[in-house]
């Protein structure tokens, strides 16, 4: 039956490592995230847990120490925030190459310089392109939610790729909600025993991971290597349904929310989905048919079910809690309005970046933004360049 | 059926992670290629103690199994790389301006 009890964010993302109970957890401890790992240090010590704790001098070292631990045939998470995922940047893009499904609770915060500990994505896009998986969670119940999950989509057979768990720092690892945490055991089946897929162990049945791969055959191993998303994206979508006839809660690619038959629609990722929910509503009342649409898997990226949510809209907005310095709007507007061209859908989209360094996103804000696509609609082409939300300016 | 693939192979048909599932299969991969110094074996000098075997990166110096003896080196692993000459305790091991062994050269005898 599970309970129902107040945690945050980084407390329940422990509380789900606890329940699967990985054979190994390598981290070294940074700002948002450190609660994870302590907590589930605390666990280890414990003896609640049966897992290989290793506590490493850096996050290139965990997520070393992290990948040659999924090599050898376990299962393996770990968590991290902003610059320290920045570290493990060389070592991201070789999990994910050498298809080993670890798990990584990110707890979204700003990249360095200036020096900032608060909220935002630029850690999780600047790793968009390293070959893992990334889901949003927009509350604490999702972080939790989205950890089980991860698990059993990283490790199915027709998958095997690394997951983030991706969840707003502070806004949610240090925020208390009150959340379902399952029985341990139902977690526990839902996820199933862990199957390797060519461990270094088997000493009967030796193999090579990662040898020298140049020009004549590094090509056709990146090929291979998309084949492993659409099959990604097909499990999310299951193992969301699964989850959903397990614990109740069902999970898909996106979530829509009165986009049916909005006319302004708001796209976002994480916890600002949750300050829309209420904003769509205010807009709803006065008359405007708003919506919000929420990406919870960016990657793979549903540009499909993207492009048939948004299709009838007649403005869009794509709010955007990272810059890509040097483009010509944010990262997740690029995506979106790409998904839309290539689908054949030409909807006047505006780009707003909020938000950077944990800058407070308010309802009015948000109401803005409805204000600002009625006359985007109007007018028939979206603004440019790019708008920016809570920007003293 | 040789183990490595051909240089046709396409892009479904690797394996996946980019693994090498048979062990053993760097005796398949000739670096000989690369050579332009080769070693020369002093053979009244040479005491037999393997420390070129033993150092060789590419399984390069051959021996036979049952005797434990030096038997040569492979022109199709050996890249000239010098560590046998350093590594070789009594100096018996030369490197010689050119690629190719010449079957007259002292210490060259046939691959196994």
């Amino acid at each position: 039956m599970g309970k129902r009890i107040a945690l945050e964010g980084n407390e329940a993302v422990a509380e789900a490592m606890r329940q699967i109970n990985p054979d190994v957890v390598a981290a070294y401890p940074i700002t948002p995230s450190t609660e994870i790992v302590q907590n589930f240090a605390q666990f280890v010590s414990d003896g609640e847990v049966t897992t290989n704790f290793v506590a490493v001098e850096s996050e290139h070292s965990a997520m070393s120490a992290c990948l040659a631990a999924a090599v050898a045939g376990g299962r393996v998470m770990n968590a991290t925030s902003a610059n320290g995922l920045a570290l493990m940047w060389e070592i991201l893009y070789i999990v994910s190459s050498l298809r080993q499904p670890v798990i990584l609770s990110v707890v979204n915060r700003a990249l360095s310089g200036n020096i900032n500990i608060h909220c935002d994505h630029s850690d999780s896009m600047g790793a968009r392109d390293t070959g893992w998986l990334q889901i949003f969670a927009e509350d604490v119940q999702e972080a939790y939610d989205n950890l089980i999950q991860a698990v059993a989509i990283g490790e199915r057979m027709d998958v095997r790729l690394p997951v983030m768990n991706c969840l707003d720092g502070f806004l949610l690892s240090h925020s208390y909600e009150l959340l379902q945490v399952e029985d341990d055991q139902a977690v526990k089946d839902f996820v199933g025993p862990y199957q390797q897929w060519k461990p270094l162990l088997d000493i009967e049945n030796p193999v090579t991971y990662g040898p020298l791969d140049l020009y004549d055959f590094y090509f056709e191993h990146k090929r291979s290597q998309m084949e492993a998303y659409p099959p990604a994206k097909q499990a999310i979508i299951e193992e969301g349904k699964r989850f959903g006839e397990v614990f109740g809660r069902e999970y898909g690619l996106i979530e829509g929310f009165m986009t049916e038959d909005a006319d302004f629609v708001v796209v976002a990722l994480g916890s600002t989905c949750g300050t829309l929910r209420d904003v769509v509503l205010e807009q709803r009342e006065k008359g405007v048919k708003a919506g919000m649409l929420k990406i919870r898997a960016f990657r793979p990226f549903p540009a499909e079910e993207i492009a048939m949510a948004l299709q009838n809209a007649s403005a869009i907005a794509v709010l955007d809690r990272a810059a890509s310095f040097g483009a010509h709007a944010g990262p997740l507007y690029h995506e979106v309005t790409s998904a839309m061209y290539t689908h054949g859908k030409a909807v006047p989209t505006n780009n707003y970046i909020y938000g950077l360094g944990g800058r407070e996103i308010l309802p009015d804000d948000l109401s803005s933004v409805y204000d600002d696509l009625q006359q985007v609609a109007t007018a028939g082409q979206p603004w440019s360049p790019v708008s920016f939300l809570g920007l003293r300016e | 059926m040789s183990r490595v693939y051909p240089p046709t192979a396409k892009w479904h048909e690797m394996e996946r992670a980019g693994i090498i599932p048979q062990a053993g299969n760097a005796e398949e991969y000739t670096v000989g290629g690369w050579r332009n110094e080769h070693p020369v074996r002093d053979n009244e000098c040479c005491i037999d103690c393997l420390f070129c075997w033993i150092y060789c990166p590419d399984n390069a110096v051959n021996i036979k199994d049952e005797s434990v003896k030096y038997q040569g080196f492979s022109a199709d692993h050996c890249k000239g790389c010098h560590i046998c000459a350093a590594v070789c305790p009594k100096d018996c091991i030369t490197m010689v301006p050119g690629g190719e062994f010449s079957p007259d050269e002292p210490g060259q005898s046939e691959e196994e």
